[in-house]
């Protein structure tokens, strides 16, 4: 424990495992029961129309196959931030997640460009059922990135200052949810047909 | 309790209320028992001076069998009223005999439309007739229904029929009854569907089945003309 | 973690975090949404019983307002009643105080959750006055009468509707997670999870079922709020949506959430159970096992609400036989209750009588549910006064039989006093016998084949007999309201008025007694150790015929089996 000085000390508990720590898996539970709803609804909804593997034709492949790795290599910077508090090196924890906050602009970049081209292209939230779900789990997904974004830079923040370090694994735990959800949502949205 | 139930005038209703009168003889026996347990306690073991509660953890299989006994008491009645129940669904719901007549049932706000399938048995020809509000039906005859709505939810409810099913935009949803006494009866819509839900009342009229051919036929001539 | 107490008023009583005051808040806006859920209640009645009269204090009810009225006293009466003070009400003021924790997990969280459920409170009640009047789809919000404008004629009520409750459920995600995170992670040295009060486990499983079982029906409000504003076409056939999946999703949170409500009810009666039958409850492992399997078997029973809904008539068979099953964990926690009161020695006061009567009426709730569990009566029963009479039959008795008994019986640990207990029984014969004439009418109306959210049963031949039923219960009503005047006035009154209660006025065994009435800020005068089981009640021997959890073992005096039989 030798950077127990600059390391916050979690309070004891019960379980042993923080608080903080405990509250955010029960958090992602019931994250993952709304897209988990979301997701099942959708599929239920699909096995009745064939027709929407032609629909799904139409979204961009190769950008979502990109957003994927962009996602993937933004947890990977979550997770060396993690263990950069675990080293007590807080000034390159905050800089790795000021780098994954740019992945995260990155992959809502290409998705707003996925946006534009489908809207100029016609395909609108209500063209079809399948592009109502499309829109709506993709836009429910995105928001999840923007908050993840904005929470991690006020922890990049406090980071720095040497407070509440604990939190880089929350948002971290948080992000990984983020990235999850997308690796079932690209299958089911754009390759599936 | 049970004499409140209305009067049944479907070949399967007595089935139906064979499963309610089953099930109702099971819970009373059980509500009865386990209030007057209750009841007898309270007054058994109500409060006096000098008399100490005992210690019943019951950390024991031997003491929880108390309570776990019962339980599967319970677990066998669950079983039997299953058993008795699901194959009166069964005949209802899953099982439908060749029909004799062939109806489409519409529900629409805020009223009830019977669309007869006519002389030659099927549905959207040119034969078609229709009822609004009133269903003509013979007696001792298997009818079938496809029943549709046109805007939002109903539920196609014929007490007398012991006959409940909703009416969902964009599916069909297949059913069937037959009457057993001739008479005027009340359709009801039994699920919220707008401001005049109370008002969607439809009648059901069972005839005799000339009468009833009789009907059908004139029907058919005037709404093809 | 430990914060100073405040100082100034607004910081003290109004933006407190501290988790007895949050209790308070949640307990008097529940309290008052109460009687606005009632007030309806009386209206709904009234039109039952007198078609088309003027309703003292209301006026006429035009149709399409009374199914505004149904709407929203059912709506407000889960949502707004039921929920802020049962899970959340006394969650907070207990869980805490049980695990001998000085504040919830995160106290500025909760102060949060609780102004999320206030502003969805004043949501709920602005409703009531947009243009196009409250939401009138019924509690359940079906589609396509919820998802379109045109078809109920409802606009800003049935949006402000979805808000309101979309809010609410973001309230208790994060209250929920709170009470999770308190119950399991703050516990004192020395109690374990089997050394938890029934209470706490059972608010566990609750708002753990809870956060599992509302995320698809947030998702569901959300593509009905998109329908409606936006043209997609999620519940609407002619866009390749189905009406039906609405139903799923509305009912697989829907069935969950009456055990959400439930399982604190009971909670709430094992604690006042053991105190004042001085005895240990029966099979403490037995009813936390009976609680977590009814937890689970919660999520596979939501479709026997949709037996006659147009589902494939084939699913009808495993649900029911889920719905049935689930009687059985159940029946073994009410036994479980009954069997405490064996070789009990029975101290009547109103907060026993409430839970007594609570134990005696939902025992007629849970088995007229047995009726509607089965797909084939369910044909009959389904949408009738049947099903009206049976779930007020439990919901009524656990929300409001266990409320009050749980208020009369931690009104120390809210006011520092006791309540007028005179009163308290005046409160409990109204209620009791009230209720009783409110409801008994409309089992017999049920099976008349008096179908649900009708405004005028008259119009209907074969409802005219069931008049003199249909006043019955609304005299039914009128008495219930008005046995309530008394409570209100005890309430109040004992708060200044009421007789101080000391520490541990009952002579029970928890960890909230350790403390002060009402306990200070911060809850403990000094940390405390849970040193055995929850009930040590009348143990083996002589001595007092209870040990606190937090009394020190006085070794000579000690009996083994108090810590080991509870505790293994």
């Amino acid at each position: 424990m030798t950077n127990s000085a600059i390391i916050e000390q979690p309070m004891e508990t019960a379980t042993e495992l923080p608080n903080s720590r405990m509250a955010i898996w029960w958090f992602l539970a019931s994250e993952v029961a709304i897209f988990g709803g979301l997701i099942v609804a959708y599929v239920l909804v699909r096995l009745h129309h064939p027709e929407w593997g032609e629909y799904a034709s139409h979204t961009i492949n190769a950008a979502g196959a990109i957003n994927t790795m962009v996602l993937l290599t933004s947890s990977l910077a979550v997770v060396l931030a993690h263990q950069a508090v675990e080293e007590g090196k807080l000034e390159k924890a905050s800089k790795l997640l000021l780098t994954t906050v740019a992945f995260g602009l990155v992959f809502l970049a290409i998705k707003a460009y996925e946006y534009t081209h489908e809207l100029h292209a016609g395909f609108t939230p209500v063209t079809n059922l399948f592009w109502s779900f499309y829109y709506l789990m993709t836009g429910l997904h995105g928001l999840h990135v923007v908050g993840g974004m904005i929470a991690m830079i006020a922890v990049s923040r406090s980071v720095r200052r040497g407070e509440h370090s604990a939190r880089v694994e929350c948002v971290g735990m948080y992000w990984h949810l983020v990235d999850i959800v997308w690796i079932f949502l690209f299958p089911l949205l754009y390759l599936a047909s | 309790m049970l004499d409140f139930l209305p009067e049944n005038i479907s070949s399967f209703g007595g089935e139906i209320d064979g499963v309610i009168t089953y099930i109702w003889r099971i819970i009373l026996a059980w509500l009865v028992a386990t209030e007057a347990v209750l009841v007898y306690l309270l007054v058994r073991y109500r409060r006096r001076e000098g008399r100490r509660a005992a210690w019943l953890p019951a950390t024991t299989w031997r003491a929880k069998a108390w309570i776990l006994v019962p339980a599967v008491f319970v677990t066998i009645c669950d079983i039997g009223i299953e058993a008795r129940s699901a194959p009166v669904w069964d005949e209802v719901k899953l099982e439908l005999p060749e029909p004799d007549l062939l109806i489409r049932v519409t529900g629409r706000q805020f009223v009830w439309t019977f669309t007869y399938a006519g002389p030659d048995g099927e549905l959207d020809t040119a034969d078609d007739f229709e009822a609004i509000t009133d269903l003509y039906v013979p007696r001792d005859r298997v009818v079938r229904f496809q029943l549709e709505s046109a805007d939002v939810l109903h539920s196609f409810w014929v007490p007398v029929l012991r006959l409940k099913q909703d009416a969902v935009p964009g599916r069909s949803i297949p059913g069937w009854f037959e009457a057993t006494a001739d008479g005027r009866y009340e359709i009801a819509c039994a699920e919220l569907c707008g401001a005049s839900h109370t008002a969607m009342r439809g009648r059901l009229t069972v005839q005799p089945p000339e009468i009833f051919d009789a009907w059908s036929s004139t029907m058919a001539e005037q709404q093809s003309l | 973690m430990s914060h100073g107490e405040p100082e100034s008023f607004v910081r003290k009583y109004i933006f407190s975090v501290d988790h007895k005051v949050i209790a308070k808040q949640y307990m008097i806006t529940g309290l008052f949404m109460a009687l606005l859920g009632g007030f309806l209640a009386y209206a709904l009645r009234s039109q039952l019983a007198w078609p088309g009269d003027s309703i003292v204090g209301l006026g006429v009810i035009a149709p399409h307002a009374y199914n505004s009225v149904v709407t929203l006293h059912g709506t407000i009466m889960v949502f707004w009643v039921a929920m802020p003070i049962l899970v959340a009400g006394f969650g907070n003021l207990l869980v805490p105080l049980m695990v001998g924790a000085e504040d919830m997990a995160f106290p500025r969280l909760n102060m949060l959750s609780y102004w999320v459920f206030f502003l969805s409170t004043i949501v709920i009640i602005a409703s009531f006055f947009v243009p196009g009047g409250a939401a009138g789809g019924g509690w359940t919000a079906y589609p396509p009468l919820s998802g379109t404008v045109h078809a109920s004629g409802v606009n800003w009520g049935m949006n402000l509707w979805i808000l309101a409750v979309a809010l609410e459920f973001v309230a208790f995600l994060i209250g929920g997670i709170n009470i999770i995170t308190t119950g399991i992670n703050m516990r004192v040295p020395g109690m374990s999870m089997w050394d938890l009060p029934l209470f706490v486990w059972e608010e566990l499983i609750a708002s753990i079922v809870f956060l599992l079982a509302v995320g698809p029906l947030i998702a569901g409000a959300v593509m009905l709020l998109l329908d409606r504003s936006f043209g997609t076409g999620f519940y609407a056939p002619s866009a390749g949506g189905d009406p039906l999946l609405f139903q799923h999703l509305f009912w697989f949170f829907g069935h969950p959430e009456v055990y959400v409500l439930l399982l604190p009810a009971l909670g709430i009666m094992g604690e006042v159970l053991c105190a004042f039958s001085r005895k240990t409850i029966f099979g403490y492992r037995t009813i936390v096992w009976s609680v977590i399997s009814a937890g689970l078997l919660s999520f596979v029973v939501w479709a026997h609400h949709q037996f006659v809904s147009g589902l494939d008539p084939r699913l009808a068979f495993p649900f029911s036989v889920t719905t049935i099953l689930i009687s059985v964990p159940f029946a073994v926690h009410l036994f479980a209750f009954i069997a405490t009161l064996y070789k009990a020695s029975i101290r009547f006061t109103v907060a026993m009588a409430f839970t007594l009567a609570m134990i005696a009426l939902f025992m007629i709730g849970g088995v007229t549910g047995v009726i509607n569990g089965s797909a084939a009566a369910d044909i009959f029963i389904h949408d009738t006064y049947f099903v009206v009479a049976h779930f007020h039959y439990t919901l009524v008795p656990i929300v409001f039989f266990a409320t009050f008994s749980g208020i009369y019986f931690w009104y120390p640990k809210l006011f520092g006093r006791l309540m007028n207990e005179g009163l308290g029984w005046v409160h409990f014969a109204g209620t009791f016998f009230f209720f009783n004439l409110t409801f008994i009418p409309q089992f017999a109306l049920g099976l008349m084949g008096h179908h649900r959210r009708i405004a005028n049963p008259q119009i209907f031949e074969f409802l005219r007999d069931g008049q003199g039923l249909q006043v019955l219960s609304t005299i039914g009503v009128i008495g219930l309201l008005a046995a309530q005047v008394p409570f209100v006035y005890n309430f109040f009154a004992s708060m200044v008025r009421g007789k101080p209660a000391g520490r541990n006025p009952w002579e029970a065994t928890t960890l909230e007694w350790a403390t002060a009435s009402p306990p200070p800020h911060g809850n403990f005068d000094e940390p405390q150790t849970a040193y055995r089981g929850p009930y040590v009640y009348s143990p083996p021997g002589e001595g007092p015929d209870w040990i606190p959890q937090f009394e020190p073992p006085a070794e000579a005096l000690e009996p083994d089996t108090a810590i080991s039989e509870t505790a293994s």
